[in-house]
């Protein structure tokens, strides 16, 4: 049963990062793919009607997890007090940025909006890179199950680390670089003429980022985290992980080259999901690593009891079942380029 | 210890306290937009799907504040009470993950169409969109106050040799007779705001001579009602809610009324400040026997007192916690005389041309939204020094390695952010109330002026 909802949220979490994924990406390279007014609103179209229900998987995950793990989301929200925090600070600023910006038309208005925008979808891509990041590092959790990480120390591995050292630094790019590869391709999917052009640039440029930062990270993550090895060697079957990671980078390029828009865009989730079932495949069965492994959080030392699992798996399969309905409709009926009217405020675009 | 555990209670209380101002809006105009949209479906009369757009663009504003509000919510179980979150995790992290994937993904679903979608769903499918937002909106209102419930009434639960709180029983968690009467009371406080609130619109278009026949649907609508829910907060809601607290928070219901000695006929006091000192209510204005009949229906009953319970199982906040129940209840009843009178103007047809009853209707906009948060602070400083009833005492809950110096921090950057974000909100819901709905009477070219003006 524990090993089972472990899937289920890290599945949640993969979601999360691939749908909202695109946005954030979106987000941080939205001053520099589109310089005019009309192109802003043609990249805000791209994402406005989804990136509200893209944010929910992750509410809803955080929601799962603490009902499947409560000492985990007990020990690691507290633990990454700080980090958490801003991360809520930036969710709040980005939401309002997209929600606020075309309410009124003004040289100074829409302008700090977009800025806010982009701003705190990139420091948020740079975030969640480092908090993952964190979580494969392992955190100074003690016999009171328990720990707090200030933002940095000496930017060290060592034993007093902070969430940012050069590991969790890297990563966080890596994240922004991933995404912002995601998001281009998102946005050159959904848009056309200039914005499109701009975003294939982004896209081509940051795969080259990503390949290599890809490749370092992986060879760090082993020298790290001995459990990773161990769960590959003991189990290879578990290289497809790896695998989908590596053919949806490769595929990103093909595409790339061949000019199929959507494609590309799948290869990049492809790689996406390669990357986080990887890393979650190589932590299992630990969920939250101990500096002094004495202490690591597992499945079973967190999990909530049976009886609670299993109701929860009930109500929990209905509903994602439901959530599925809503997901394909929404995207179904969104397919195809964006059209962006002539801007007027207090109106948006209707859904064609 | 003691002093980080001060900051983490004012982190929750500031954060839910700002929170809740859109939530109470939402899910009251949620009602309101169906209701409209009925009216639209059954008159055919376009007036009504004008009236929706309107209110949609203002739910609209304050659903976004409201999303961006809540997920702090969340995240502070984990972030501030760790303790709580660890041992109680298994049973309201069930109720809180229900509202994500069955509440949360359902309004931003149909929130985008019903805002967005209005000419490719048609009549039928954007009353659906509306109806469904509305669901989303209650859904959500129900898993929260389950949540809560479950912290005042504990049921469904058992404790393991570890001290860690499981669930046994996941109905009695979800339907049992504290949520079911919280949850009425609650949604009829959030119906009470959205109806003072279109009420108050409406009645700033009649007196200002603008919009007015939007003015008069929006005043008769929100007083019809509004009428309803303000009667049904007091009774049955409010009054089961408070034989509730009288079987299974006794000493609460002494600390709300102020009420220090146990006595037979026990008064109930209007007005008076509780002297914790001297152990009495200073300046007493009381109904004499009036609090033994509301609780147990019999004039000479005794009602325990305070000085019936060890001072350690006390409320902390006693004088808050009487004052913010007074609130709740002088404005309740205000509430009822306002909108009575109202109704009764409306039925005789004086409502639209009553200047001062226009005049009483829109300045009475913020009460109900004082009243709701007294109603909630009256809930939580009621249920302490508990923060789970009877099972873990608040001190016990917060997170062991957060101290004071991280938990300011964040408490003052959300203040200042809230307060940007407060003014925001000000600004765009003004600026909508002013500009108003489209005009009935549609003028031609009407669109491409403001456009041009635009």
């Amino acid at each position: 049963m524990g090993t089972l909802w472990f899937c289920l949220v890290a599945m949640m979490i993969t979601v999360y990062v691939v749908l909202d994924g695109f946005d954030l990406g979106a987000g941080a390279i939205h001053l520099l793919v589109a310089k005019t007014d009309e192109e802003r609103r043609q990249v805000l179209a791209s994402i406005g009607p989804v990136w509200d229900g893209n944010e929910v998987w992750l509410i809803a995950a955080g929601g799962t997890l603490y009902f499947a793990f409560p000492a985990l989301y007990a020990s690691g929200f507290s633990g990454f007090y700080l980090p958490l925090m801003i991360v809520l600070w930036l969710l709040i600023l980005r939401g309002i940025s997209i929600e606020f910006r075309n309410h009124i038309i003004s040289r100074v208005w829409d302008p700090l909006w977009d800025f806010l925008f982009s701003a705190s979808s990139l420091l948020l891509t740079v975030f969640f890179g480092a908090a993952l990041a964190n979580v494969v590092r392992g955190v100074p959790l003690d016999s009171t199950g328990y720990f707090f990480e200030p933002l940095w120390t000496d930017l060290r591995l060592g034993e007093q680390t902070g969430i940012l050292d050069w590991y969790t630094i890297l990563v966080g790019v890596l994240a922004l670089l991933a995404l912002v590869m995601h998001g281009a391709l998102w946005v050159q999917m959904k848009t056309t003429g200039a914005v499109n052009q701009r975003s294939a640039m982004f896209a081509a440029n940051a795969w080259w980022g990503v390949l290599i930062l890809t490749a370092m990270v992986t060879t760090i993550t082993f020298k790290i985290q001995s459990q990773v090895k161990e769960n590959f060697v003991t189990w290879p079957w578990g290289l497809i992980f790896p695998f989908l990671a590596i053919a949806g980078i490769v595929g990103v390029r093909f595409e790339l080259v061949k000019r199929d828009e959507r494609k590309a865009f799948f290869a990049s989730c492809a790689y996406l999901m390669g990357m986080l079932t990887s890393v979650v495949f190589g932590l299992y069965p630990l969920v939250l690593p101990a500096r002094d492994p004495v202490y690591s959080l597992t499945i079973s030392s967190a999990k909530a009891a049976d009886y609670g699992l299993k109701v929860g798996l009930v109500w929990w399969t209905f509903g994602i079942l439901l959530v599925i309905g809503y997901f394909t409709h929404t995207y179904r009926s969104l397919a195809g380029k964006v059209a962006v009217a002539e801007h007027k405020a207090h109106s948006s675009p209707e859904i064609a | 210890m003691e002093h980080a555990l001060g900051v983490h209670r004012l982190h929750f209380a500031f954060t839910i306290t700002f929170h809740y101002i859109f939530p109470q809006l939402t899910m009251g105009l949620a009602l309101l937009i169906v209701y409209l949209k009925t009216k639209a479906l059954r008159t055919n009369d376009e007036h009504y799907n004008r009236a929706t757009r309107f209110w949609a663009r203002i739910f609209g504003i304050n659903f976004a504040v409201g999303v961006v509000t809540g997920i702090p919510m969340e995240f502070q179980f984990g972030t501030n009470w760790a303790a709580f979150s660890r041992a109680a995790g298994g049973v309201i992290g069930q109720t809180l993950a229900m509202e994500g994937v069955f509440s949360f993904f359902l309004e931003s679903t149909f929130l985008g169409l019903l805002l967005f979608g209005e000419k490719k769903l048609g009549r039928m499918g954007h009353w659906w969109a509306a109806f469904l937002v509305w669901l989303g909106s209650w859904l959500s209102g129900y898993f929260i106050v389950a949540t809560n419930a479950w912290m005042q009434y504990p049921t469904g639960h058992r404790v393991d040799s570890h001290g860690q709180i499981e669930l046994a029983n996941f109905w009695q968690l979800v339907v049992n007779r504290w949520v079911l009467w919280e949850y009425a009371h609650t949604m009829l406080g959030a119906v009470q705001t959205g109806c003072f609130v279109m009420a108050a619109v409406g009645a700033f278009y009649l007196l200002t001579k603008r919009h007015e026949s939007y003015g008069r649907t929006f005043v008769k609508s929100g007083v019809l009602v509004g009428v309803v829910a303000a009667i049904l907060q007091l009774f049955p809601t409010g009054d089961e809610q408070g034989k509730l607290i009288a079987d299974h928070q006794p000493v609460t219901l002494a600390a709300m009324e102020g009420l220090f000695e146990s006595q037979k006929g026990a008064p109930v006091a209007l007005i008076g400040q509780p002297d914790l000192q001297k152990r009495r209510l200073d300046n007493p204005i009381e109904i004499p026997n009036m609090l033994s009949f509301l609780t147990y229906r019999e004039w000479k009953a005794n009602v325990r007192g305070l000085d019936a319970f060890p001072q350690d199982q006390w409320p902390d906040m006693v004088p808050l916690l009487y004052f913010a129940y007074h609130v709740m209840v002088g404005l309740g009843t205000i509430f009822i005389a306002v909108m009575v009178l109202a109704a009764l103007m409306l039925w005789r047809g004086k409502l639209y041309v009553s200047g001062w009853m226009l005049w009483a209707l829109m300045v009475c906009v913020p009460l109900p939204y004082i009243a709701n948060t007294a109603g909630w602070m009256t809930a939580e400083l009621g249920r302490q020094p508990w923060l789970i009833y009877g099972l873990m005492r608040t001190a016990h809950g917060v997170s062991p390695q957060v101290g004071a110096g991280n938990a300011w921090f964040t408490l003052i950057g959300f203040m200042g952010l809230y307060t940007v974000l407060g003014i925001l909100w000000l600004f765009l819901v003004y600026r909508e109330i002013e500009d108003g709905p489209e005009p009935d009477e549609v003028l031609q070219r009407q669109p491409a002026v403001t456009e041009a003006a635009g």
